[in-house]
C-alpha cells in the first residue's frame, strides 16, 4: 500500500496552502538558498520569509542550518511526501483504468457464457 | 444461490495497490473477477485494450493501438490530441499467465514491465512490476523532475480538497 501519514499530511497540506510557500518549496528542490535569497527572489521583506520558511520546518518539508551569519534552507526529509503524492496520482490512473477493464471483463465473460449456451445446443 | 446470479451487478470493486518495491521497482497489483483466460484477453487484444487504458480522466484518447503479441512483437499506442506515443517490444508472451515487454519511448535503457496473472478460485491477481534501469529513472518518471514539482503541487491542492471534504 501507499506508505504515508495522514497526519503528515496534514501538517504538509496546511504548509502547502500558501503559493508562496510552494514556490519556496519548488525554488529549494532545484537548489539550496538562503533565507536572505528566497527574500529577494519573492520580494519579501526578511521577516516575512523567515515566516514562511518556519512554517515549511514545522511540516517538516524544510530544515534550515545556520553557518556564520547565513541561514540555508534545504528540502526536509518530508519530501518523501511528494513521492507518496506521486504515487497516489499513478494508483489513481491504474485504478481508472482497472475499473474500465473490469467492464471488459464482465463483457468477456457475459459473452463466454452466451456462445457456451449457443454450442451446448 | 439461483442461477440467475451471473446477471448480478459486478460486485464490490477490487482494491489498487501501487508499491515502491525498490529503488529501481514500482509494483501494482490488483484482483479481477473473472478468469486468467479473460484478463489476459483484455490485455492482448488491441480492440479490447483501447478500451479501458486510456481513461476518460486523463483528458486524452487513442488515436491507434497496434499489438503484435509474440516475442520479438511489437506494439505502438498513439494517442490524440497531442501526438505522444508509446512503443516497444515484447520479450515475452506466454498465453493467460505473463506478459514482459520494454518502453522505448524515452530512448534506450527504458523500463521492462512485466504482468503476472494468478488465477484463483475464479478471480486473477494481476501484479504488474516496472523496472527502471536506476533510482534516477524512476524518480524522473515521478517526481524527480522539477519542472514537474507545480502540477504535483496542484495535485496535493487537489487531494487536500478531497480530503477536506471528508473530514
Amino acid at each position: 500500500m501507499v506508505q504515508y501519514s495522514r497526519a503528515g499530511f496534514d501538517a504538509s497540506f496546511a504548509a502547502l496552502s500558501d503559493a508562496t510557500r510552494r514556490g519556496v518549496l519548488e525554488q529549494l528542490w532545484r537548489a539550496d538558498a538562503s533565507i536572505t535569497d528566497l527574500a529577494e527572489k519573492f520580494h519579501m521583506t526578511l521577516t516575512g520569509m523567515k515566516k514562511h520558511v518556519g512554517v515549511l520546518e514545522k511540516a517538516g518539508l524544510v530544515t534550515t542550518e545556520k553557518v556564520g551569519r547565513v541561514r540555508t534552507c534545504r528540502l526536509g526529509l518530508r519530501r518523501l511526501t511528494e513521492e507518496a503524492a506521486w504515487i497516489e496520482r499513478y494508483r489513481q490512473l491504474w485504478e481508472a483504468r482497472f475499473d474500465e477493464l473490469d467492464k471488459v471483463v464482465e463483457e468477456l465473460k457475459r459473452k463466454e457464457k452466451v456462445d457456451g449456451r449457443k454450442k451446448r445446443k | 444461490m439461483d442461477a440467475r446470479r451471473e446477471s448480478e451487478p459486478t460486485p464490490m470493486k477490487n482494491r489498487t495497490t501501487v508499491e515502491r518495491k525498490s529503488e529501481r521497482e514500482l509494483v501494482v497489483t490488483r484482483s479481477f473477477n473473472g478468469p486468467a483466460r479473460l484478463v489476459f484477453e483484455a490485455w492482448t487484444k488491441p480492440e479490447l485494450f483501447r478500451r479501458w487504458w486510456v481513461p476518460k480522466s486523463m483528458g486524452m484518447s487513442l488515436r491507434s493501438c497496434e499489438m503484435d503479441v509474440r516475442v520479438g512483437g511489437k506494439y505502438r499506442l498513439e494517442f490524440e490530441p497531442d501526438a505522444m506515443a508509446f512503443f516497444g517490444t515484447y520479450l515475452e508472451v506466454t498465453p493467460h499467465s505473463r506478459l514482459v515487454w520494454t518502453n522505448e519511448e524515452g530512448g534506450e535503457g527504458g523500463p521492462v514491465t512485466t504482468v503476472t496473472f494468478e488465477e484463483k478460485g475464479g478471480k486473477t491477481l494481476l501484479v504488474m512490476h516496472e523496472l527502471y534501469s536506476s533510482k534516477e529513472a524512476l524518480d524522473a518518471a515521478g517526481t524527480g523532475a522539477a519542472d514537474a514539482m507545480v502540477e504535483t503541487f496542484a495535485q496535493l491542492d487537489e487531494l487536500l480538497l478531497t480530503l477536506g471534504a471528508s473530514v
